[in-house]
Protein backbone atom coordinates (compact mmCIF):
# COMPACT_ATOMS: atom_id res chain seq x y z
CA UNK A 1 0.00 0.00 0.00
CA UNK A 2 1.60 3.49 -0.76
CA UNK A 3 1.61 5.53 1.53
CA UNK A 4 0.31 9.48 0.93
CA UNK A 5 2.20 12.55 2.15
CA UNK A 6 -0.10 13.22 5.09
CA UNK A 7 0.53 9.59 6.66
CA UNK A 8 4.23 9.84 6.16
CA UNK A 9 4.23 12.85 8.21
CA UNK A 10 1.98 11.58 11.16
CA UNK A 11 4.15 8.28 10.99
CA UNK A 12 7.14 10.77 11.64
CA UNK A 13 5.64 12.79 14.29
CA UNK A 14 5.02 9.05 16.16
CA UNK A 15 8.31 7.90 15.53
CA UNK A 16 9.39 11.09 17.28
CA UNK A 17 7.46 11.35 19.96
CA UNK A 18 8.58 7.47 20.70
CA UNK A 19 12.24 7.88 19.90
CA UNK A 20 12.91 11.45 19.62
CA UNK A 21 14.10 12.32 23.34
CA UNK A 22 16.39 9.70 22.92
CA UNK A 23 18.00 10.88 20.05
CA UNK A 24 18.06 14.34 21.22
CA UNK A 25 21.86 15.57 21.22
CA UNK A 26 21.49 17.64 24.34
CA UNK A 27 19.13 18.20 27.08
CA UNK A 28 16.40 20.79 26.35
CA UNK A 29 17.41 22.57 29.34
CA UNK A 30 21.43 22.40 28.87
CA UNK A 31 22.40 26.59 28.53
CA UNK A 32 25.45 27.17 26.54
CA UNK A 33 25.43 31.02 27.09
CA UNK A 34 28.42 31.46 24.61
CA UNK A 35 26.43 30.07 21.81
CA UNK A 36 22.63 31.90 22.55
CA UNK A 37 21.09 32.06 19.10
CA UNK A 38 23.61 30.59 17.38
CA UNK A 39 22.79 29.99 13.65
CA UNK A 40 22.57 25.73 12.13
CA UNK A 41 26.11 24.37 12.65
CA UNK A 42 27.87 20.88 12.83
CA UNK A 43 27.15 21.69 16.44
CA UNK A 44 23.85 22.42 16.64
CA UNK A 45 21.95 21.49 13.52
CA UNK A 46 18.91 23.75 13.81
CA UNK A 47 20.52 26.68 16.02
CA UNK A 48 20.54 27.75 19.78
CA UNK A 49 17.55 29.92 21.07
CA UNK A 50 17.21 31.40 24.90
CA UNK A 51 20.36 30.56 26.65
CA UNK A 52 22.07 28.96 23.88
CA UNK A 53 19.88 25.71 24.14
CA UNK A 54 19.72 23.79 21.08
CA UNK A 55 16.45 23.53 18.90
CA UNK A 56 16.73 20.05 17.65
CA UNK A 57 16.81 18.95 21.23
CA UNK A 58 13.85 21.16 21.63
CA UNK A 59 11.77 19.96 18.54
CA UNK A 60 12.70 16.16 19.45
CA UNK A 61 11.52 16.24 23.11
CA UNK A 62 8.67 18.79 22.41
CA UNK A 63 7.40 16.25 19.91
CA UNK A 64 6.90 13.86 23.00
CA UNK A 65 5.00 16.42 24.76
CA UNK A 66 2.61 17.51 21.77
CA UNK A 67 2.16 13.51 21.08
CA UNK A 68 1.16 12.69 25.00
CA UNK A 69 -1.77 15.99 25.00
CA UNK A 70 -2.85 15.16 21.98
CA UNK A 71 -3.23 11.34 22.22
CA UNK A 72 -4.92 12.14 25.98
CA UNK A 73 -7.28 14.74 24.56
CA UNK A 74 -8.25 13.20 21.79
CA UNK A 75 -8.95 9.84 23.40
CA UNK A 76 -10.69 11.42 26.38
CA UNK A 77 -12.40 13.54 23.71
CA UNK A 78 -13.55 10.39 21.51
CA UNK A 79 -14.96 8.24 24.74
CA UNK A 80 -16.97 10.82 26.14
CA UNK A 81 -18.29 12.44 23.14
CA UNK A 82 -18.65 8.68 21.67
CA UNK A 83 -20.88 8.08 24.91
CA UNK A 84 -22.60 10.51 24.97
CA UNK A 85 -23.90 11.22 21.01
CA UNK A 86 -24.38 7.44 20.64
CA UNK A 87 -26.72 7.51 24.07
CA UNK A 88 -28.74 10.87 22.51
CA UNK A 89 -28.99 9.40 19.35
CA UNK A 90 -30.67 6.22 20.94
CA UNK A 91 -32.26 7.71 23.20
CA UNK A 92 -33.89 10.54 22.08
CA UNK A 93 -36.44 12.52 23.63
CA UNK A 94 -35.18 14.41 26.99
CA UNK A 95 -31.52 12.81 27.17
CA UNK A 96 -31.08 14.22 23.58
CA UNK A 97 -32.04 17.60 24.22
CA UNK A 98 -30.32 17.90 27.32
CA UNK A 99 -27.19 16.51 25.73
CA UNK A 100 -27.70 18.64 22.60
CA UNK A 101 -28.24 21.35 24.38
CA UNK A 102 -24.83 20.62 26.79
CA UNK A 103 -23.32 20.46 23.41
CA UNK A 104 -24.71 23.99 22.06
CA UNK A 105 -23.68 25.96 24.94
CA UNK A 106 -20.17 24.87 24.90
CA UNK A 107 -20.17 25.56 21.58
CA UNK A 108 -20.74 29.04 22.35
CA UNK A 109 -17.34 29.40 23.85
CA UNK A 110 -14.59 30.05 21.15
CA UNK A 111 -12.58 26.73 22.12
CA UNK A 112 -8.96 28.20 23.49
CA UNK A 113 -10.67 30.85 25.48
CA UNK A 114 -12.38 28.08 27.23
CA UNK A 115 -9.06 26.26 28.03
CA UNK A 116 -7.52 29.25 29.04
CA UNK A 117 -10.08 29.80 31.31
CA UNK A 118 -10.02 26.55 32.94
CA UNK A 119 -5.71 26.30 33.46
CA UNK A 120 -6.48 29.72 35.15
CA UNK A 121 -8.31 27.85 37.36
CA UNK A 122 -5.77 25.32 38.09
CA UNK A 123 -2.80 26.01 40.73
CA UNK A 124 -0.28 24.50 38.47
CA UNK A 125 -1.09 23.56 34.84
CA UNK A 126 0.75 20.52 34.17
CA UNK A 127 -0.20 17.82 31.48
CA UNK A 128 -3.45 16.44 32.90
CA UNK A 129 -4.62 19.94 33.42
CA UNK A 130 -3.93 20.72 29.81
CA UNK A 131 -5.14 17.52 28.44
CA UNK A 132 -8.66 18.02 30.73
CA UNK A 133 -8.83 21.47 29.61
CA UNK A 134 -8.19 20.47 25.49
CA UNK A 135 -11.27 17.69 26.43
CA UNK A 136 -13.57 20.22 27.88
CA UNK A 137 -14.80 21.71 23.93
CA UNK A 138 -13.09 18.84 22.96
CA UNK A 139 -15.99 15.82 23.27
CA UNK A 140 -18.42 18.21 21.37
CA UNK A 141 -17.82 17.45 17.60
CA UNK A 142 -17.17 13.73 18.74
CA UNK A 143 -20.70 13.85 19.94
CA UNK A 144 -22.45 15.53 17.46
CA UNK A 145 -21.29 13.16 14.93
CA UNK A 146 -22.02 10.04 16.41
CA UNK A 147 -25.62 11.44 17.16
CA UNK A 148 -25.70 11.83 13.63
CA UNK A 149 -24.10 8.63 12.84
CA UNK A 150 -26.30 6.90 15.05
CA UNK A 151 -29.46 8.59 14.00
CA UNK A 152 -28.95 7.61 10.68
CA UNK A 153 -27.83 3.97 10.98
CA UNK A 154 -30.81 3.16 13.51
CA UNK A 155 -33.09 4.13 10.07
CA UNK A 156 -30.70 2.44 8.16
CA UNK A 157 -32.03 -0.68 5.93
CA UNK A 158 -29.18 -3.23 7.38
CA UNK A 159 -29.82 -2.14 10.45
CA UNK A 160 -33.77 -2.78 10.01
CA UNK A 161 -32.94 -5.82 7.86
CA UNK A 162 -30.74 -7.64 10.77
CA UNK A 163 -33.75 -6.79 13.50
CA UNK A 164 -36.40 -8.48 11.03
CA UNK A 165 -34.59 -11.08 11.31
CA UNK A 166 -34.51 -11.15 14.67
CA UNK A 167 -31.38 -9.80 16.02
CA UNK A 168 -31.46 -8.78 19.51
CA UNK A 169 -30.60 -4.89 20.52
CA UNK A 170 -27.13 -5.78 21.79
CA UNK A 171 -26.28 -7.41 18.50
CA UNK A 172 -27.60 -4.75 16.34
CA UNK A 173 -25.41 -2.54 18.46
CA UNK A 174 -22.49 -4.81 18.62
CA UNK A 175 -22.27 -6.04 15.06
CA UNK A 176 -23.60 -3.13 12.90
CA UNK A 177 -24.13 0.27 14.75
CA UNK A 178 -20.79 0.64 16.74
CA UNK A 179 -18.75 -0.82 12.95
CA UNK A 180 -20.25 1.45 11.31
CA UNK A 181 -19.70 4.50 13.62
CA UNK A 182 -15.53 3.23 13.76
CA UNK A 183 -14.64 4.62 10.27
CA UNK A 184 -16.09 8.31 11.04
CA UNK A 185 -15.11 8.51 14.01
CA UNK A 186 -11.35 7.27 13.08
CA UNK A 187 -11.61 10.36 10.44
CA UNK A 188 -12.85 12.87 13.06
CA UNK A 189 -9.87 11.96 15.45
CA UNK A 190 -7.44 12.09 13.01
CA UNK A 191 -8.02 15.70 12.64
CA UNK A 192 -8.72 15.95 16.27
CA UNK A 193 -5.08 15.15 16.93
CA UNK A 194 -3.70 17.61 14.70
CA UNK A 195 -6.17 20.19 15.94
CA UNK A 196 -4.69 19.07 19.73
CA UNK A 197 -1.30 19.67 18.35
CA UNK A 198 -2.20 23.18 17.30
CA UNK A 199 -3.93 24.03 20.56
CA UNK A 200 -0.79 22.86 22.56
CA UNK A 201 0.96 24.47 20.69
CA UNK A 202 -0.94 27.54 21.09
CA UNK A 203 -1.13 27.48 24.77
CA UNK A 204 2.31 27.29 24.73
CA UNK A 205 2.64 30.37 22.67
CA UNK A 206 0.68 32.36 24.83
CA UNK A 207 3.14 31.12 27.91
CA UNK A 208 -0.05 28.95 29.55
CA UNK A 209 1.45 25.35 28.58
CA UNK A 210 2.26 22.77 30.83
CA UNK A 211 5.26 24.16 32.19
CA UNK A 212 7.36 21.71 30.35
CA UNK A 213 10.78 22.75 29.29
CA UNK A 214 10.18 21.67 25.59
CA UNK A 215 7.30 22.72 24.01
CA UNK A 216 7.40 23.64 19.97
CA UNK A 217 4.48 26.47 20.70
CA UNK A 218 7.21 27.90 23.32
CA UNK A 219 9.78 27.90 21.04
CA UNK A 220 7.73 29.55 18.74
CA UNK A 221 7.25 31.96 21.68
CA UNK A 222 10.74 32.57 21.83
CA UNK A 223 11.41 32.57 18.70
CA UNK A 224 9.10 35.17 17.75
CA UNK A 225 10.54 37.51 20.54
CA UNK A 226 14.00 37.74 18.71
CA UNK A 227 12.27 37.59 15.54
CA UNK A 228 13.80 40.73 13.82
CA UNK A 229 17.72 39.40 14.82
CA UNK A 230 17.40 35.42 14.45
CA UNK A 231 14.23 34.08 12.66
CA UNK A 232 15.88 30.71 12.58
CA UNK A 233 14.09 30.14 15.16
CA UNK A 234 10.82 30.56 14.54
CA UNK A 235 10.67 29.73 11.04
CA UNK A 236 12.19 26.42 12.70
CA UNK A 237 9.50 25.60 15.17
CA UNK A 238 6.84 27.43 13.28
CA UNK A 239 7.42 24.95 10.29
CA UNK A 240 7.65 22.22 12.26
CA UNK A 241 4.05 22.91 13.95
CA UNK A 242 2.79 23.58 10.58
CA UNK A 243 4.07 20.61 9.07
CA UNK A 244 2.53 18.44 11.94
CA UNK A 245 -1.10 19.88 11.57
CA UNK A 246 -1.21 19.60 7.75
CA UNK A 247 -0.02 16.40 7.96
CA UNK A 248 -2.75 15.17 10.45
CA UNK A 249 -5.39 17.10 8.26
CA UNK A 250 -4.34 15.38 4.87
CA UNK A 251 -4.23 11.66 6.76
CA UNK A 252 -7.73 12.73 8.09
CA UNK A 253 -9.15 13.24 4.44
CA UNK A 254 -6.96 10.30 3.06
CA UNK A 255 -8.81 8.21 5.76
CA UNK A 256 -12.52 9.62 4.75
CA UNK A 257 -11.95 8.74 0.94
CA UNK A 258 -10.17 5.13 1.89
CA UNK A 259 -12.65 4.31 4.42
CA UNK A 260 -15.90 5.54 2.34
CA UNK A 261 -16.20 2.90 -0.49
CA UNK A 262 -18.12 5.56 -2.61
CA UNK A 263 -15.72 7.47 -3.43
CA UNK A 264 -13.54 4.65 -3.93
CA UNK B 1 -47.08 37.89 9.47
CA UNK B 2 -48.05 35.34 12.07
CA UNK B 3 -45.92 32.90 11.23
CA UNK B 4 -42.71 35.16 11.33
CA UNK B 5 -43.80 36.53 14.36
CA UNK B 6 -44.00 33.09 15.87
CA UNK B 7 -40.38 31.92 14.12
CA UNK B 8 -39.00 35.66 15.66
CA UNK B 9 -40.22 34.39 19.38
CA UNK B 10 -39.07 31.31 19.24
CA UNK B 11 -35.31 32.38 18.05
CA UNK B 12 -35.63 35.27 20.74
CA UNK B 13 -36.50 32.49 23.49
CA UNK B 14 -33.75 29.74 22.52
CA UNK B 15 -31.31 32.98 22.29
CA UNK B 16 -31.98 34.17 25.86
CA UNK B 17 -31.88 30.50 27.39
CA UNK B 18 -28.84 30.04 25.97
CA UNK B 19 -27.44 32.78 27.43
CA UNK B 20 -28.75 31.97 30.57
CA UNK B 21 -26.86 28.55 30.43
CA UNK B 22 -23.74 30.37 29.64
CA UNK B 23 -23.96 32.87 32.40
CA UNK B 24 -24.72 29.70 34.37
CA UNK B 25 -21.97 27.82 33.12
CA UNK B 26 -19.10 30.64 33.33
CA UNK B 27 -20.34 30.46 37.19
CA UNK B 28 -20.38 26.84 37.73
CA UNK B 29 -16.37 26.93 35.88
CA UNK B 30 -14.91 28.04 39.33
CA UNK B 31 -16.57 25.12 40.65
CA UNK B 32 -16.09 22.60 38.55
CA UNK B 33 -12.68 22.61 38.26
CA UNK B 34 -10.83 20.26 40.47
CA UNK B 35 -9.04 21.98 43.12
CA UNK B 36 -9.52 25.18 45.42
CA UNK B 37 -9.17 28.36 43.34
CA UNK B 38 -7.34 29.92 46.26
CA UNK B 39 -4.51 27.53 45.32
CA UNK B 40 -4.28 29.19 41.85
CA UNK B 41 -4.62 32.48 43.16
CA UNK B 42 -2.30 32.60 46.08
CA UNK B 43 -0.31 29.81 45.81
CA UNK B 44 -0.16 26.48 48.04
CA UNK B 45 1.93 27.33 50.63
CA UNK B 46 -0.16 30.51 51.77
CA UNK B 47 -0.95 31.94 55.03
CA UNK B 48 -4.55 30.39 56.29
CA UNK B 49 -5.46 33.98 57.65
CA UNK B 50 -4.86 34.83 54.12
CA UNK B 51 -6.50 32.21 52.38
CA UNK B 52 -9.82 32.72 54.70
CA UNK B 53 -9.95 37.10 54.05
CA UNK B 54 -9.52 35.79 50.19
CA UNK B 55 -12.20 32.91 50.63
CA UNK B 56 -14.62 35.79 52.38
CA UNK B 57 -13.96 38.57 49.95
CA UNK B 58 -14.84 35.89 46.98
CA UNK B 59 -17.78 34.66 48.70
CA UNK B 60 -16.52 31.30 48.48
CA UNK B 61 -17.49 30.44 52.11
CA UNK B 62 -21.23 31.28 51.33
CA UNK B 63 -23.79 28.41 49.99
CA UNK B 64 -23.73 27.84 46.55
CA UNK B 65 -27.46 29.05 45.30
CA UNK B 66 -26.15 32.83 47.38
CA UNK B 67 -22.92 32.81 45.15
CA UNK B 68 -25.00 31.98 42.36
CA UNK B 69 -27.88 34.78 43.24
CA UNK B 70 -24.94 37.28 43.43
CA UNK B 71 -23.27 36.31 40.37
CA UNK B 72 -26.27 36.67 38.46
CA UNK B 73 -26.97 39.59 40.11
CA UNK B 74 -24.18 41.41 38.90
CA UNK B 75 -24.77 40.32 35.45
CA UNK B 76 -27.83 41.69 35.44
CA UNK B 77 -26.98 45.30 36.74
CA UNK B 78 -24.11 45.09 34.15
CA UNK B 79 -20.98 45.26 36.69
CA UNK B 80 -20.20 41.80 35.64
CA UNK B 81 -18.31 41.89 39.49
CA UNK B 82 -15.16 43.73 40.23
CA UNK B 83 -11.21 42.76 39.85
CA UNK B 84 -9.08 41.32 42.50
CA UNK B 85 -6.00 43.37 40.82
CA UNK B 86 -7.88 46.83 40.60
CA UNK B 87 -10.52 46.78 42.98
CA UNK B 88 -12.20 50.02 42.42
CA UNK B 89 -13.08 49.10 38.73
CA UNK B 90 -15.84 46.99 37.40
CA UNK B 91 -14.98 44.17 35.04
CA UNK B 92 -17.40 46.15 33.04
CA UNK B 93 -15.94 49.36 32.81
CA UNK B 94 -12.41 47.34 31.89
CA UNK B 95 -13.52 45.50 29.52
CA UNK B 96 -15.96 48.32 27.84
CA UNK B 97 -12.35 49.97 27.62
CA UNK B 98 -10.68 47.41 25.40
CA UNK B 99 -13.70 46.06 23.67
CA UNK B 100 -13.92 48.70 20.68
CA UNK B 101 -9.95 47.22 19.84
CA UNK B 102 -11.28 44.11 19.77
CA UNK B 103 -14.52 44.49 18.08
CA UNK B 104 -12.69 46.18 15.18
CA UNK B 105 -9.91 43.97 14.60
CA UNK B 106 -12.71 41.17 14.11
CA UNK B 107 -14.65 43.27 12.07
CA UNK B 108 -12.08 44.50 9.48
CA UNK B 109 -10.81 40.25 9.59
CA UNK B 110 -14.13 39.13 8.70
CA UNK B 111 -14.50 41.97 6.11
CA UNK B 112 -11.57 40.67 4.83
CA UNK B 113 -12.50 36.83 4.99
CA UNK B 114 -16.16 37.65 3.16
CA UNK B 115 -14.55 39.81 0.28
CA UNK B 116 -11.73 37.62 -0.26
CA UNK B 117 -14.08 34.64 0.15
CA UNK B 118 -17.07 35.59 -2.02
CA UNK B 119 -15.40 36.14 -5.65
CA UNK B 120 -13.06 33.64 -4.65
CA UNK B 121 -15.31 31.03 -4.12
CA UNK B 122 -18.01 32.05 -6.83
CA UNK B 123 -15.29 32.16 -9.41
CA UNK B 124 -13.98 28.47 -8.80
CA UNK B 125 -17.28 27.51 -8.93
CA UNK B 126 -18.53 29.01 -12.18
CA UNK B 127 -15.08 28.11 -13.46
CA UNK B 128 -14.94 24.89 -12.19
CA UNK B 129 -11.82 22.59 -13.10
CA UNK B 130 -10.13 25.29 -14.76
CA UNK B 131 -6.56 26.92 -13.41
CA UNK B 132 -8.97 29.03 -11.28
CA UNK B 133 -10.82 26.71 -9.37
CA UNK B 134 -7.37 24.84 -8.84
CA UNK B 135 -5.91 28.05 -7.22
CA UNK B 136 -8.79 29.09 -5.39
CA UNK B 137 -8.58 25.28 -3.49
CA UNK B 138 -4.98 25.67 -3.27
CA UNK B 139 -5.37 29.26 -1.29
CA UNK B 140 -8.31 27.85 0.99
CA UNK B 141 -5.87 24.54 2.05
CA UNK B 142 -3.00 27.05 2.23
CA UNK B 143 -5.21 29.22 4.46
CA UNK B 144 -6.21 25.89 6.34
CA UNK B 145 -2.68 24.75 6.87
CA UNK B 146 -0.86 27.84 8.56
CA UNK B 147 -1.47 28.32 12.30
CA UNK B 148 -2.39 31.90 12.60
CA UNK B 149 0.84 31.66 15.75
CA UNK B 150 3.39 30.70 12.47
CA UNK B 151 1.39 33.13 10.11
CA UNK B 152 1.77 36.63 12.39
CA UNK B 153 5.42 36.00 12.80
CA UNK B 154 5.74 35.04 9.31
CA UNK B 155 3.68 38.10 8.26
CA UNK B 156 5.95 40.76 10.37
CA UNK B 157 8.94 38.56 8.95
CA UNK B 158 8.08 39.41 5.39
CA UNK B 159 6.40 42.90 5.00
CA UNK B 160 8.17 44.65 9.02
CA UNK B 161 11.40 43.23 8.55
CA UNK B 162 12.33 42.39 4.99
CA UNK B 163 10.30 44.48 3.07
CA UNK B 164 9.75 46.91 5.51
CA UNK B 165 6.16 48.10 4.16
CA UNK B 166 3.90 48.08 7.03
CA UNK B 167 4.79 48.58 10.84
CA UNK B 168 6.22 46.26 13.37
CA UNK B 169 4.43 44.69 16.20
CA UNK B 170 4.42 47.48 19.49
CA UNK B 171 5.04 50.66 16.77
CA UNK B 172 2.86 53.03 18.72
CA UNK B 173 3.03 56.08 15.91
CA UNK B 174 1.72 53.69 13.37
CA UNK B 175 -1.86 54.33 12.09
CA UNK B 176 -4.58 52.08 10.28
CA UNK B 177 -1.63 50.43 9.02
CA UNK B 178 -1.19 49.23 11.70
CA UNK B 179 -4.20 47.01 11.60
CA UNK B 180 -3.59 45.28 8.07
CA UNK B 181 -1.06 42.44 9.70
CA UNK B 182 -3.25 41.68 12.58
CA UNK B 183 -6.79 41.39 9.96
CA UNK B 184 -4.60 39.10 7.63
CA UNK B 185 -3.64 37.03 10.84
CA UNK B 186 -7.49 36.70 12.17
CA UNK B 187 -9.12 36.77 8.95
CA UNK B 188 -6.64 34.03 6.99
CA UNK B 189 -8.18 30.78 8.57
CA UNK B 190 -11.89 31.85 8.00
CA UNK B 191 -11.61 33.21 4.48
CA UNK B 192 -10.02 29.35 3.84
CA UNK B 193 -12.93 28.24 5.50
CA UNK B 194 -15.87 30.40 3.42
CA UNK B 195 -14.04 30.01 0.15
CA UNK B 196 -14.46 26.45 0.42
CA UNK B 197 -18.38 27.35 1.30
CA UNK B 198 -18.78 29.45 -1.61
CA UNK B 199 -17.67 27.07 -3.59
CA UNK B 200 -19.63 24.25 -2.85
CA UNK B 201 -23.06 26.11 -2.05
CA UNK B 202 -22.72 28.28 -5.45
CA UNK B 203 -21.99 24.48 -7.17
CA UNK B 204 -25.15 23.25 -5.65
CA UNK B 205 -27.33 26.70 -6.50
CA UNK B 206 -26.17 26.51 -10.03
CA UNK B 207 -27.67 23.13 -11.03
CA UNK B 208 -31.07 24.23 -9.75
CA UNK B 209 -33.70 24.30 -11.79
CA UNK B 210 -34.65 28.17 -11.22
CA UNK B 211 -30.69 29.11 -12.80
CA UNK B 212 -31.31 27.34 -15.17
CA UNK B 213 -34.84 28.68 -16.02
CA UNK B 214 -33.49 31.95 -15.90
CA UNK B 215 -30.49 31.01 -18.33
CA UNK B 216 -33.56 30.16 -21.11
CA UNK B 217 -35.11 33.07 -20.13
CA UNK B 218 -32.20 34.74 -21.88
CA UNK B 219 -30.91 36.94 -18.49
CA UNK B 220 -27.27 37.85 -18.90
CA UNK B 221 -24.95 35.35 -17.06
CA UNK B 222 -23.78 38.15 -15.31
CA UNK B 223 -27.57 38.51 -13.80
CA UNK B 224 -28.41 34.91 -13.31
CA UNK B 225 -25.40 34.95 -11.32
CA UNK B 226 -25.78 38.11 -8.97
CA UNK B 227 -29.24 37.86 -8.92
CA UNK B 228 -30.55 34.25 -8.65
CA UNK B 229 -26.83 32.36 -7.70
CA UNK B 230 -25.27 34.31 -5.72
CA UNK B 231 -28.11 35.64 -3.29
CA UNK B 232 -28.76 31.96 -2.73
CA UNK B 233 -25.86 30.84 -2.18
CA UNK B 234 -25.01 33.17 0.61
CA UNK B 235 -27.45 31.84 3.30
CA UNK B 236 -25.18 28.55 3.80
CA UNK B 237 -22.00 31.29 3.55
CA UNK B 238 -23.48 33.46 6.02
CA UNK B 239 -24.51 30.74 8.85
CA UNK B 240 -20.82 28.96 8.52
CA UNK B 241 -19.49 32.42 9.24
CA UNK B 242 -21.70 33.08 12.84
CA UNK B 243 -20.47 29.45 13.51
CA UNK B 244 -16.65 30.40 12.96
CA UNK B 245 -17.14 33.49 14.94
CA UNK B 246 -15.72 31.61 17.91
CA UNK B 247 -12.15 30.92 16.54
CA UNK B 248 -12.20 34.24 14.78
CA UNK B 249 -12.57 35.96 18.64
CA UNK B 250 -10.28 32.78 19.22
CA UNK B 251 -7.35 34.09 16.89
CA UNK B 252 -8.01 38.00 18.29
CA UNK B 253 -6.52 36.89 21.44
CA UNK B 254 -3.01 35.44 19.41
CA UNK B 255 -3.00 38.28 17.16
CA UNK B 256 -3.35 40.85 19.99
CA UNK B 257 -0.38 38.66 22.06
CA UNK B 258 1.33 38.99 18.75
CA UNK B 259 0.93 42.40 17.45
CA UNK B 260 1.32 43.86 21.02
CA UNK B 261 -2.35 45.26 20.39
CA UNK B 262 -4.52 46.29 23.80
CA UNK B 263 -7.70 44.47 23.51
CA UNK B 264 -10.24 41.78 25.40
CA UNK B 265 -7.31 39.10 24.24
CA UNK B 266 -4.47 41.07 25.76
CA UNK B 267 -6.97 41.61 29.42
CA UNK B 268 -7.48 38.31 29.60
CA UNK B 269 -4.20 37.41 29.02
CA UNK B 270 -3.34 39.43 31.91
CA UNK B 271 -6.25 38.59 33.76
CA UNK B 272 -4.77 34.74 33.69
CA UNK B 273 -1.35 35.42 34.99
CA UNK B 274 -2.93 37.39 37.91
CA UNK B 275 -5.44 34.93 38.55
CA UNK B 276 -8.10 37.75 38.47
CA UNK B 277 -11.04 35.29 38.34
CA UNK B 278 -13.76 38.05 37.87
CA UNK B 279 -11.71 39.54 34.95
CA UNK B 280 -11.53 36.20 33.32
CA UNK B 281 -15.14 35.37 33.87
CA UNK B 282 -16.24 38.62 32.41
CA UNK B 283 -14.04 38.12 29.52
CA UNK B 284 -15.34 34.58 28.76
CA UNK B 285 -18.86 35.53 29.09
CA UNK B 286 -18.64 38.75 27.24
CA UNK B 287 -17.38 36.64 24.23
CA UNK B 288 -19.67 33.92 24.88
CA UNK B 289 -22.66 36.07 24.64
CA UNK B 290 -21.40 38.20 21.95
CA UNK B 291 -21.25 34.91 19.92
CA UNK B 292 -25.10 34.08 20.83
CA UNK B 293 -26.09 37.35 19.57
CA UNK B 294 -24.07 37.32 16.06
CA UNK B 295 -25.84 33.76 15.20
CA UNK B 296 -29.60 34.83 16.43
CA UNK B 297 -29.51 37.64 14.09
CA UNK B 298 -28.12 35.61 11.40
CA UNK B 299 -30.89 33.36 12.20
CA UNK B 300 -33.14 36.31 11.72
CA UNK B 301 -31.90 37.42 8.46
CA UNK B 302 -31.72 34.41 7.41
CA UNK B 303 -35.86 33.97 7.99
CA UNK B 304 -36.06 37.30 6.66
CA UNK B 305 -33.72 36.11 3.38
CA UNK B 306 -35.47 32.37 2.84
CA UNK B 307 -39.54 32.69 3.55
CA UNK B 308 -38.88 28.82 3.76
CA UNK B 309 -37.08 29.11 6.81
CA UNK B 310 -39.88 31.32 9.12
CA UNK B 311 -42.62 29.29 7.24
CA UNK B 312 -41.45 25.39 8.13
Amino acid sequence: MRLPFGAWVVLGFLLLAAFGPLLAPYSPSAIDLEAEYALPSAAHLLGTTDNGVDVLSVVLHGARLACLIALGAVLVSLTVGTLLGTLAGLRGGLTDHVITGVADLVQAFPSIVLNIAILALTARPGLLHVVLALSANGWVLFARLSRAETLRLREAEFVQAARALGASEARVLGRHVVPNLAGPLLVQASAALGGAVLAESTLSFLGLGPGQVASWGALLDQGSAVLLRFPHVALISGTVIALTVLGFNLAGDWLRDRLDPKTR
Amino acid sequence: MPQFGRYLLQRFARALLTVWGVVTLVFLLVHLIPGDPLDAILGEQAAPEDRAALRASLRLDRPLPEQYARFVGEVLDGTLGHSFRSRDSAVSTLIAEVLPHTGLLALTSMSLALLLALPLGSLAAVRRGTGWDRAASLTAMLGLAIPNIWLGPLLVLLFGVQLRWLPLPGDDAAGPSALILPTLTVGTALMAVLTRQTRASMIEVLSEQYVRAAHARGLSPVAVLFRHALRNALLPVLTVSGAQLGSLLGGTVIAEKIFERPGLGTLFLEAFFDRDIPVIQGCVLVVAVTYVVVNLVIDLLYGVADPRVRLS
